[in-house]
């Protein structure tokens, strides 16, 4: 009982840190409609060549853009999240003090990540969908079932995501640094979540592999679940196995790269 | 002291500072030699986006892959050179929030100059290479009847457009003195607005058409002289002269980026403490 209210408060932490930063998620908002916009017309003009590409159409293309918008800073899409603090406490050896801590490692960043997750998601997501749903037409359920499915498809794609950052993280304890591996999360987030085109929309052999992918978890399903494209139990199964098998990746990793922590007293 | 003194004491200062940071990162090597093809690989991702798209369609807003290649080609070049040049203006923020702004403003040196050069980074030379890949190829795809106009268009368009761009930055920069902690709101132009530039102008709304042509001059970084080059009529029905005035626009955009540079920073009020 005591544990659950312990990561309850770093959860609080990491949603009261972020909300600081006013003007920068004023900027953040601002941002992520700008390139919403400009998504959006290139989408249309795409589903107008071929209309149903992936599956979907027009409204559905739509709504899967201001989504992404959303979900960009919520998940952490191109990194930024948690892992950059603990990077940054593994390179300076500050980490060492995190280990002292009566609580465990990866729940407690984890908690710390879903905390800034909340708040990205109520802060800068929500205010990009609105604007998109507004101005532009959008395909969204009316019932209240596939919007409870989507809420949590949501939990499980940040707790993807997490996974998948915070083992990142963990290789600075072998390369000192951080710097090649945020390039690696950058890249491979943008392009595997499906953020320059739905996963679905990816052509042949290529769509096959991205869309079995973990990052298949953070944006497509989400969108999938919320547009009714997709049972949500398989969904929900998919995104859990690959949590579960991420996060586990991720206990093994932090028992090897403890073992190898030298405190340097002095 | 004249204002030509200024300007090269200016670009003097900034190529001192801009060798400091390639000798400082030239120490680690290799670590240099992976960040620059770590670059080249984050900036080719948006092209591969594009190729993507165009395996599931022949055109987009009614433009082949190679003319769309050319519109990216150039946008991506022009934005790279006033990255290069210009690209660290978005930690100005940070530096006032943390006070070392103010060490700059007491340095004999313009505050321009070091602002542009702080942290130069050779790495994004990856966006330079790849959008002058890209445009190559585009230039030698194209379906254009070549005259000497237009080939001598193609390299004012880079220039131009990298010194729009470069406006952008600085004006960007203007903005971040009063507002501190809101850097990314110049992403929204720079990043946006070389995104923006890599479709056609077909697939816009007429208005936002007519906003990056009339207000935010953007659309001569690339879409107004390359619908000449292309020989396509200009969505929002600007006179054919106007393919030519991308140095015009240019200068005018520097001008009214230097102004609001020279007023932020009168108005600048340290932190203090």
């Amino acid at each position: 009982m005591g544990s659950g209210r312990l990561y309850a408060a770093v959860a609080a932490g990491g949603f009261r840190r972020y909300a600081t930063y006013r003007a920068a998620t004023v900027a953040g908002v601002f941002t992520n409609t700008v390139f919403g916009v400009i998504l959006v017309y290139t989408y249309l003009a795409l589903w107008h060549e071929k209309p149903n590409l992936g599956g979907y159409d027009q409204a559905q293309a739509v709504t899967y853009v201001w989504l992404g918008q959303c979900l960009y800073a919520t998940l952490a899409i191109q990194g930024g999240g948690a892992e950059k603090d603990l990077m940054e406490r593994i390179r300076t050896g500050e980490i060492a003090v995190d280990l002292y801590r009566p609580a465990d490692l990866q729940l407690w960043w984890l908690a710390g990540d879903v905390g800034r997750a909340l708040f990205q998601m109520l802060g800068r997501g929500v205010v990009p969908f609105v604007f998109g749903a507004v101005f532009f037409p959008m395909a969204l359920p009316t019932d209240v079932t596939p919007w409870a499915a989507f809420v949590v498809t949501l939990l499980l794609a940040t707790v993807v995501s997490f996974a998948l950052r915070y083992l990142a993280a963990l290789s600075v304890f072998w390369l000192m640094d951080g710097m090649g591996v945020n390039q690696v999360l950058t890249v491979t987030g943008i392009f595997f979540s499906g953020m320059v085109l739905p996963l679905n929309a990816f052509p042949g052999a290529l769509g096959e592999v991205v869309r079995v992918l973990p990052w298949a978890a953070q944006i497509q399903m989400p969108a999938d679940v919320l547009m009714g494209e997709t049972d949500p139990l398989g969904a929900f199964a998919f995104q859990a196995a690959w949590a579960v098998a991420l996060l586990a990746a991720g206990r093994l990793l932090q028992s090897a790269a403890t073992r190898r922590v030298v405190v340097q007293g002095g | 002291m004249g204002e030509r003194s200024a300007v090269a004491e200016g670009l003097r200062a900034y190529r001192l500072i801009a060798g400091m940071w390639i000798r400082s990162s030239m120490t680690y090597r290799t670590s240099f030699v992976v960040t620059v093809f770590g670059n080249l690989t984050v900036t080719c991702l948006d092209f591969v986006g594009i190729l993507l798209m165009f395996s599931q369609v022949d055109s987009l807003g009614g433009w082949s892959l190679p003319e769309v290649a050319f519109l990216y080609g150039l946008s991506v070049t022009s934005f790279g050179i006033a990255d290069l040049a210009l690209g660290s203006m978005d930690v100005l923020g940070a530096r006032m929030r943390d006070g070392s702004f103010d060490t700059l403003l007491v340095r004999p040196a313009p505050v321009l100059a070091q602002v542009g050069a702080d942290r130069f980074a050779l790495r994004r030379l990856g966006r330079i290479t790849q959008g002058a890949v890209v445009l190559g190829w585009a230039l030698a795809s194209v379906d254009v009847e070549w005259t000497a106009s237009k080939v001598l268009l193609v390299p004012v368009m880079v220039v131009s457009g990298a010194a729009i761009f470069s406006a952008v930055f600085v004006a960007g920069a203007a903005f971040q003195i009063y507002a501190q902690d809101a850097a990314e709101v110049q992403n929204a132009f720079t990043y946006g607005g070389t995104t923006l530039l890599q479709y056609p102008p077909t697939v816009f709304g007429k208005d936002l058409v007519r906003g990056v042509t009339f207000v935010l001059p953007l659309a001569f970084v690339n879409w107004v002289p390359a619908t000449y080059v292309l020989g396509r009529p200009y969505p929002v029905g600007l006179p054919g002269w106007m393919a030519f005035a991308s140095p015009l626009v240019a200068v005018a955009c520097c001008l009214l980026a230097g102004l609001a540079w020279r007023t932020g920073l009168r108005s600048y009020r340290s932190t203090g403490s």
